[in-house]
């Protein structure tokens, strides 16, 4: 099974594919029904360049006040004023923060769980029941955000509260920053939780995808030597699956930054930055979230903040999402297309 | 003596090694049995046949526009997504090496990268902002962007999967390209098609983020007199959305609304695990077992 992933046919069809019939750009042999179909599907394949052409044109244009009235000064700034009598200051820093604080720590919690449970679902546990578990896994992939943020907001935020917060602080005090915080479970680690969860699935399902590539003869060889199976799994199956784990973790990544319903209800959307657990903080997807409605009327400089946030969260995932396909590319060739 | 000290040892590590994986692969499951008994416990009870077809301000809180809004919403999607997507993906396959289809394709990923609450605001100022109101259509674009990179690249593959000896037969026998690929290659990838358009509906089917700023949300069942159908007015009206109405009866400090949140909830869930849990048995029914994974 895990071997003849590697050789599938695709590397080698789309090779005879090129040398035993012409591709359709030899204009002179084509009849005119050919040359139309050619041009309906070329303009439509223009069609997503156009869209992020006019997506990225729209955002700039829509964030251009917000640019021009703050410039760089608006990453740095922690305030959020929307009272055009007092003079509207807008700020990122505490939105960057949350978002980061809360995607990495996410990232943090749910890597080793979701790669140790692909490994264990691939190396160890090879009983019927594994394909029950790993489906019981994508279809917790399935469930939407909203109701994440549902289960979240009735189930987890009370458990942080009782069954964490305030154990935590029973033992250590308040005084330590990190610990800090009103007793409500509402905060940086509902958020942080609640995001591992929803990554976790998609964690597993592509770490399972890396391990499969692995050549069953490097299993072979290990165990020939002697070793046990955690030895295997540590050195013939990890390391060459590595730049896929890495992969898988960073599209993780991506996901968690974007991520809006499920955060933005157990968050607190409250604008500070605090070095604590248990306050609440906001991401720049929760802050869009819960003030686009109020946006325009006399703050005129709020929807083009709001734009530039979007901005500024759509930079910082496009660069994460290219760094795991490149990674995830260079490890399977083309032919992993993870959606 | 030496040796087997040793080999006990790598044994015992081996050992915990395998107890920390079964430990974590119960902490992965404790959420999805928590999610799922909370929202069969309290969802359930909040489920009757009124629920399901009432308006929101009706004695009860019901659902039912809410689900015909959500339903209608993912139809305009589709077709927006559908065409596109198809005539992507066969450009894709059919000129795989041209100059277009590497940026195509990286700025298909790139599309499927962005936020959805993004997507949202890009359409709020594509669709919104120009028709100055919210309605299904601005709803439905919003959906389809995010289909659309999903399903373009899922026909891709299921194009390029087709042996290049049935487009050989093809052109030997005659056809031109263009019906080559649409009566014979289409209708031969139409299993891993449809399968990737299933995926990106269940996918897109419980976003809320994306509608957030663009159907508007709606007290009231959609225009359905002829008159106004035929106008197509419903398309340019805001409409209710089951995720949408499910945000608002959460926060809503109403403890009878939570219990119609958890209602909502489930229903989302049924909804779209039907479309995920049919095409996996449409796929292995079609594929056998291998097929599935």
């Amino acid at each position: 099974m895990t071997g003849n992933v590697m050789t599938s046919p695709v590397g080698e069809m789309s090779g005879t594919r090129q040398t035993a019939v012409p591709r359709m750009r030899r204009r002179r042999v084509m009849n005119a029904g050919d040359r139309i179909f050619l041009a309906i599907i070329r303009s439509a394949a223009l069609v997503p360049v156009l869209l992020i052409i006019l997506f990225v044109g729209i955002l700039i244009a829509g964030s251009m006040p917000s640019l021009r009235a703050f410039g760089l000064r608006f990453l740095f700034n922690s305030e959020w004023q929307p009272n055009a009598e007092i003079g509207e200051d807008y700020g990122a820093l505490p939105f960057i923060y949350g978002t980061l604080f809360s995607s990495v720590m996410a990232l943090l919690l749910a890597a080793p769980v979701g790669i140790g449970v692909a490994v264990f679902l691939n190396e160890v546990f090879t009983s019927r029941l594994r394909g029950a578990i790993a489906f019981l896994i994508e279809i917790l992939a399935t469930i939407p955000s909203i109701v994440f943020g549902v289960w979240a907001f009735f189930v987890l935020v009370p458990f942080v509260r009782d069954g964490i917060q305030a154990h935590v602080q029973a033992i250590f005090g308040t005084g330590f920053v990190l610990f800090r915080g009103p007793p409500l479970g509402i905060g940086l680690l509902a958020g942080t939780l609640v995001l591992a969860v929803m990554i976790l699935p998609m964690i597993v399902s592509i770490s399972l995808e890396a391990i499969r590539m692995v050549p069953s003869s490097y299993r072979e060889a290990a165990l020939g030597l002697g070793a046990t199976r955690w030895e295997m799994i540590r050195l013939a199956v990890l390391p060459p699956a590595r730049s896929g784990l890495i992969g898988a973790c960073i599209l993780a990544l991506g996901r968690a930054l974007g991520e809006t319903m499920a955060v933005t209800m157990v968050i607190g959307n409250k604008n500070v930055i605090r070095w604590s657990l248990f306050e609440p903080a906001s991401t720049i997807s929760s802050v869009v979230a819960s003030n686009f409605g109020e946006a325009g009327g006399d703050n005129a400089l709020m929807l083009p903040s709001l734009t530039e946030l979007a901005l500024i969260l759509f930079a910082m995932t496009l660069i994460v999402n290219l760094v795991a396909r490149f990674l995830i590319r260079r490890f399977a060739g083309d032919k992993a297309v993870i959606a | 003596m030496k040796g087997i000290a040793n080999a006990r040892r790598r044994k015992f590590t081996n050992l915990i090694a395998m107890l920390v994986m079964v430990t974590m692969l119960v902490v992965c499951l404790i959420p999805l049995v928590s999610v799922s008994w909370t929202l069969l416990s309290k969802g359930i009870p909040a489920i009757s046949l009124d629920f399901l077809t009432n308006l929101p301000l009706s004695r009860q809180s019901g659902i039912g526009n809410a689900i015909l809004g959500s339903l209608l919403t993912l139809l305009v999607a589709s077709l927006f997504a559908i065409p596109f997507g198809l005539l992507v993906g066969m450009y894709l396959s059919q000129c795989a090496s041209s100059r277009l289809a590497t940026p195509t394709r990286t700025l298909l990923d790139v599309m499927s990268g962005i936020p959805a609450i993004v997507v949202g605001m890009f359409i709020y100022s594509l669709v919104v902002r120009p028709m100055k109101s919210y309605s299904l259509m601005a709803g439905g674009v919003s959906l389809a962007m995010i289909m659309l990179p999903v399903f373009a690249r899922t026909s891709e593959e299921a194009l390029k999967a087709i042996p290049e000896t049935v487009m050989e037969a093809g052109l030997g026998l005659g056809l031109p390209r263009w019906r080559v690929v649409l009566q014979v290659l289409l209708r031969s990838a139409l299993p891993g098609v449809l399968t990737g358009f299933f995926l990106a509906l269940a996918r897109v089917g419980g976003e809320a983020a994306p509608l957030l700023f663009t159907v508007g949300g709606s007290n009231f069942w959609p225009s359905h007199a002829p008159a106004e159908l035929a106008r197509l007015q419903p398309l340019t009206e805001q409409v209710a959305s089951l995720p949408l109405v499910i945000y608002e009866y959460a926060k809503d400090p109403r403890p009878a609304k939570h219990a119609a949140a958890w209602g909502a909830a489930l229903v989302l869930v049924v909804i779209i695990l039907a479309i995920r849990l049919s095409t996996h048995a449409y796929v292995r029914w079609r594929y056998g077992q291998q097929g599935a994974h």
